[in-house]
């Protein structure tokens, strides 16, 4: 798993150790593009967020020393980003750790389709009344288009923060469900309970779009 | 009452004790290969025979390929060089450690 510490990063922490700037500026240009992502989720420009950033990656340095490889480097790196980012972001606001967050963002009946949408009762309770919109058979209106990103974009940004997060660390960044957890310290059910609600949220928004078509 | 053409249809549709209903909340877990292997059959076994089901399974794995392919920002040229420098700063001023 890529949670773990990866054989790759030992490597790239000695190398970090010793001053080795072309690998820390490989790594810069690497992860910060996801890491601007997360950031922007919780400042109000992409100045701010690029800020956050850049001390972030200044943490890492100042940090490096001291980083004993229980996590791998990126979980670590993104731990920094998104503690700084949440710091930033919400000064006035009082900050609910990570873990009570999802456990309460997880907490509530969800349906991931809405429940009018089975049989209620009788023969066939619980099969499709009104079945998924099939968006494949609009090929002018390819789910690749511009428009379709723009959807999900518009969707991800209104879910609650951990959905959010779990959503885009996970499916837009590519990150591993153990780098995910241990960077924003939830376990592994609540992690798997927030990005089903996040992703079906975002499926049920794609296809509202589509049927509106 | 529906005739029998739709009570077995239905019945096909439900898959062995597994709604259509229940089966859209345990997506991500199957996914996520997190399913028992039992609750893994039953999924497949539902999917092989609902054509409904399997679209929805289809769409968000189509959709996860979408998200996949988001377009991120890169860091702007100024920050990049800022930290270049402020990487040079770091290291000498680690008194010659490094």
């Amino acid at each position: 798993m890529y949670g773990a510490p990866v054989a790759d990063d030992h490597a790239l922490v000695e190398r970090l150790r010793a001053g080795d700037e072309e690998a820390f500026m490989d790594l810069v240009v690497r992860w910060s593009p996801s890491m601007l992502r997360v950031a922007r989720m919780y400042v109000p420009s992409q100045a701010v967020a690029e800020d956050v950033v850049q001390e972030t990656w200044l943490g890492v340095l100042n940090g490096i020393d001291r980083f004993e490889g229980r996590s791998s480097l990126r979980t670590w790196v993104f731990s920094i980003l998104v503690n700084r980012a949440r710091t930033r972001g919400e000064r006035e606001r009082r900050t609910v750790p990570f873990a009570a967050l999802a456990r309460q963002e997880g907490d509530d009946d969800f349906a991931a389709v809405d429940p009018d949408r089975f049989v209620g009762r009788g023969d066939g309770v619980g099969s499709w009344a009104a079945p998924p919109v099939r968006w494949w058979e609009e090929p002018e209106r390819a789910l690749d288009s511009g428009e379709a990103a723009q959807r999900i974009e518009e969707e991800i940004a209104r879910l609650p923060e951990m959905q959010r997060l779990v959503i885009t660390m996970r499916d837009v960044d590519g990150m591993s469900s153990e780098e995910v957890r241990s960077a924003l310290e939830i376990s592994e059910t609540n992690q798997r309970v927030l990005l089903h609600r996040a992703r079906a949220k975002v499926r049920a928004a794609l296809e509202d779009y589509y049927a509106d078509a | 009452m529906p005739d029998l053409f739709t009570r077995l249809f239905r019945r096909h549709h439900e898959g062995p004790g597994l709604s259509c209903r229940e089966l859209v909340e345990l997506v991500s877990d199957y996914l996520e290969d997190a399913l028992p292997p039992s609750e893994r059959s039953r999924f497949e076994a539902h999917i092989a025979g609902c054509e409904h089901c399997a679209a929805y399974l289809r769409q968000m794995r189509e959709m996860l390929e979408l998200l996949g392919e988001l377009t991120d920002d890169a860091i702007s040229p100024r920050a990049e060089a800022d930290l270049r420098l402020a990487f040079r700063d770091w290291k000498a001023g680690s008194g010659g450690s490094r």
